[in-house]
């Protein structure tokens, strides 16, 4: 192939010209606009990289290729069917391109999260260095805040709900007998948005003024005046959520429209309900944060007041529409781990899972009870008052359907015929961990304790028994017995 | 032992039960108890650890009976005994669990309402934050000018409604000894009450991610007694008085303000302090 043959064709030669593109474009869009306004001066360093936060990217998706079939079809001429359809990858060299096969994306998915897992862990390493004694060890106050505000990020976006969707994309269609998703390109976008997000996300900490440092909440209006950094960390989320909401709907189709014949709702497996409950709660609470960092972008970049209060904004509104996404994220990181559970817990006890329609019905319950809870997390923030003892009820009742759960697990153990193995190990380690972080959990529902303690280590330690002991050893019990297979 | 699992596995968790309560009950987990409220919230976590330790033994002891028990011996590839699932049981984990949250939710419910409820004899101080300081006023009767301070300083056994502002970014005026906290917001006033019962200096910190200096965003409040709480506001006054000529005259929205039932967000600025001051006021200088 010559070079200009491979410049056209989709690839990295291609998407390697069309990032300089990419920024071009957003150049000539702001030094073009502030000009016409006769603005001074005319180019400026933030506004340019604003917009080439967006334009970059997605000049280099074009260029990877991810949009070339649907433009062919768009504009009318003969579509090219991606040549790997079918057949997954024949050499590694596959798995570095735009490939619509199921477990390609699987895979890529799983491997792009473990490396932000890896450099999000490091950076927890650092924060505790940086801990070890008080005072300053190792960095500025602005580089520990931008650290642990990316580590946040990172792991929550970058790793615990990416590599979900990642492991989702490898098993779903296997186990309702689906020959691959239901839009195998749409598909491929949502992997390609991801690492987007996350290159941001660390390009951040070479922005002037430093990494995004407002924490992975970014509460305006703190973030609406902090340095550059800030805008990397919103514009990386629409990018990251807008690959969650592709992929949850392509489950939610795949799952509902492409079982296999007699495969009824009440026979999927309870990781086919896990991750049809996720993808739920994706499509519908997903937006909500996209719509708060616009909010907050629009304040930053082009002047509007959403959080300015002098000018009638309205810093708890942020608050409110950030957390309706944030708290049902909470299940979002959950959900699909309990599906992982239930599998490996009656693999390995050899026992068919105790009250599976049960299980089936609290994983709605959670999706239902989830929506109606997210105040919990602003009980000392200074919104409406009457909101805090609804939201209590509420937060405590889910862990009813919790109990369910894990109830359950303990039923499905017992009388069982229990191997040990390295997923079932995690398993039991999950059951631990997530019952401490569940219980912890409760006690974040009450309100007086929750005045004492909110925004304090114990709401940091119960997330993080939650996400870690939870969450995380639900990654490790699924990744150990996928490769056992 | 030839006893039967589930009597034995209820020796083995009531005994780590009562292990793990007065281990709970023996942590010193929080700061000194500066009021009325942080007992009742101190009490309300002990509670909150004697209902949860139990919950997690029981999760513990069938997890680790289970594994025990049901270990699979070497080379043993039979399955595990075909259980669906039982009603009866179902119902029990599903009753239980909620009559005990509801149970929590109540008793959380009425502490809530405790240490909210207004108390007579309120006085008012209004906390200004910004980066990165807190600054307090006091309000005067009469609508003299209002006593400025950067520290704070509170009379011993009044109850003290604090009347929350920000003028930058959002911070959270926390005093952990009060167990209280309340976020400032730029834009609305927040507010909360608390009666401080025990002199001593006590921290105040921000609780809210405020930037770069919010780690060093923390000041003291000295509880006092109640007639060095008087001298001290006196000698402010004193030594803002060269200042602070202004009219004596009762405001023209004195009477929009009635006394007593509701401290919540007055719209206005304007404390509202002399209408509580009726019963205090002889205590007081009056500037």
């Amino acid at each position: 192939m010559t070079m200009a043959a491979k410049l056209r064709a989709p690839g990295w030669y291609r998407a390697a010209l069309s990032l300089p593109i990419g920024a071009l474009v957003a150049f000539a869009i702001v030094a073009g606009a502030r000009a016409l306004y006769g603005w001074t001066p005319v180019i400026d360093g933030e506004a340019i990289t604003t917009v080439a936060l967006i334009a970059m990217p997605l000049a280099f998706l074009v260029g990877i290729g991810c949009f070339d079939y649907w433009f062919r079809w768009a504009s009318g001429a003969p579509t090219v069917p991606e040549d790997h359809s079918g057949h997954g990858a024949t050499s590694w060299r596959d798995y570095f391109r735009v490939n619509t096969d199921h477990k390609v994306i699987g895979i890529q998915y799983i491997v792009t999260t473990f490396v932000f897992f890896m450099l999000a862990g490091l950076m927890a390493m650092l924060i505790r260095a940086e801990l070890a004694a008080p005072g300053t060890q190792f960095v500025d106050p602005n580089t520990y805040n931008g650290l642990f505000s990316v580590h946040a990020s990172l792991m929550i976006f970058l790793f615990i709900i990416p590599v979900f969707a990642g492991i989702a994309n490898y098993v779903i269609p296997l186990m309702i007998g689906a020959p691959d998703m239901a839009f195998p390109r749409l598909n491929a976008l949502s992997f390609w948005m991801l690492p987007m997000a996350g290159i941001m996300m660390l390009a951040s900490f070479f922005a002037p003024g430093g990494a995004f440092a407002t924490g992975w909440t970014a509460y305006a209006p703190l973030s609406t005046d902090t340095p550059l950094g800030q805008t990397f960390f919103t514009i990386a989320v629409q990018f990251a959520g807008a690959s969650s909401i592709a992929t949850a709907l392509n489950f939610l189709v795949t799952i509902i429209t492409m079982r296999a014949p007699g495969l009824t709702f009440f026979r999927m497996p309870l990781l086919v309900w896990a991750n049809f409950t996720t993808s739920l709660l994706v499509v519908i609470a997903t937006p909500f944060i996209a719509g708060s960092q616009f909010f907050l972008l629009l304040d930053r970049a082009l002047g509007t007041e959403f959080f300015q209060v002098a000018n009638g904004g309205d810093v708890i509104m942020y608050q409110h529409v950030f957390w309706f996404y944030s708290h049902p994220a909470v299940y979002i990181m959950m959900l699909p781990g309990f599906g992982i559970i239930s599998e490996v817990i009656s693999a390995n006890a050899r026992k068919p899972i105790f009250g599976y329609r049960m299980m089936a019905f609290s994983l709605v319950a959670i999706v239902i009870l989830g929506f109606t809870v997210w105040a919990h997390h602003m009980f000392v923030s200074g919104m409406a008052s009457w909101l805090r003892v609804p939201m209590m009820i509420t937060t405590m009742l889910i862990a009813v359907p919790t109990g369910i759960k894990i109830f359950s697990w303990l039923a499905t153990l017992w009388r069982g015929v229990i191997h040990l193995t390295t997923p079932m190990l995690f398993a039991l380690g999950f059951i631990t961990m997530f019952t401490l972080g569940g219980i912890s959990g409760i006690m974040l529902a009450v309100i007086p304790v929750v005045i004492h303690v909110s925004d304090t280590y114990f709401v940091v330690a119960h997330i993080h028994y939650v996400l870690f002991g939870g969450s995380v050893f639900t990654i490790f019990a699924g990744i150990y017995s996928g490769s056992r297979r | 032992m030839r006893k039967h699992p589930l009597a034995q596995m209820l020796v083995i968790g009531t005994i780590a039960s009562i292990l793990g309560v007065i281990l709970a009950l023996a942590i010193d987990w929080f700061p000194p108890q500066g009021s009325a409220s942080a007992r009742d919230i101190d009490t309300l976590y002990d509670v909150l650890m004697i209902v949860s330790v139990p919950i997690f033994v029981l999760v513990m002891t069938v997890a680790i009976y289970s594994v025990v028990k049901f270990r699979a011996r070497p080379g043993d590839q039979s399955d595990g005994a075909p259980i669906h699932g039982n009603t009866k049981l179902e119902v029990v984990w599903v009753t239980i669990p909620f009559l005990i949250v509801s149970a929590l939710a109540f008793y959380g419910w009425v502490v809530l309402d405790d240490i909210e409820r207004p108390q007579p004899n309120t006085m008012v101080v209004d906390v200004t934050g910004q980066q990165f300081a807190w600054s307090f006023e006091y309000p005067q009767p009469g609508g003299a000018e209002p006593v400025q301070s950067n520290e704070l300083v509170l009379p011993v056994n009044r109850p003290v409604d604090f009347n929350i502002q920000a003028l930058d970014v959002i911070h959270s005026f926390w005093v952990p000894a009060f167990r209280l906290k309340s976020d400032a917001v730029p834009g609305i006033e927040t507010t909360y009450r608390v009666t401080p019962d025990v002199e001593g200096t006590y921290d105040v910190v921000c609780a809210e991610l405020c930037g770069l200096g919010h780690a060093t965003m923390r000041q003291s409040v000295r509880v006092v007694p109640e007639e060095e709480f008087t001298s001290w506001l006196a000698q402010r006054k004193e030594e803002a008085a060269p200042a602070a000529g202004a009219a004596q005259g009762t405001g023209p929205d004195e009477g929009a303000a009635p006394s007593g039932e509701d401290q919540q967000a007055p719209p206005s600025d304007q404390p509202e302090a002399g209408t509580e001051g009726a019963s205090s006021g002889g205590s007081e200088p009056v500037g």
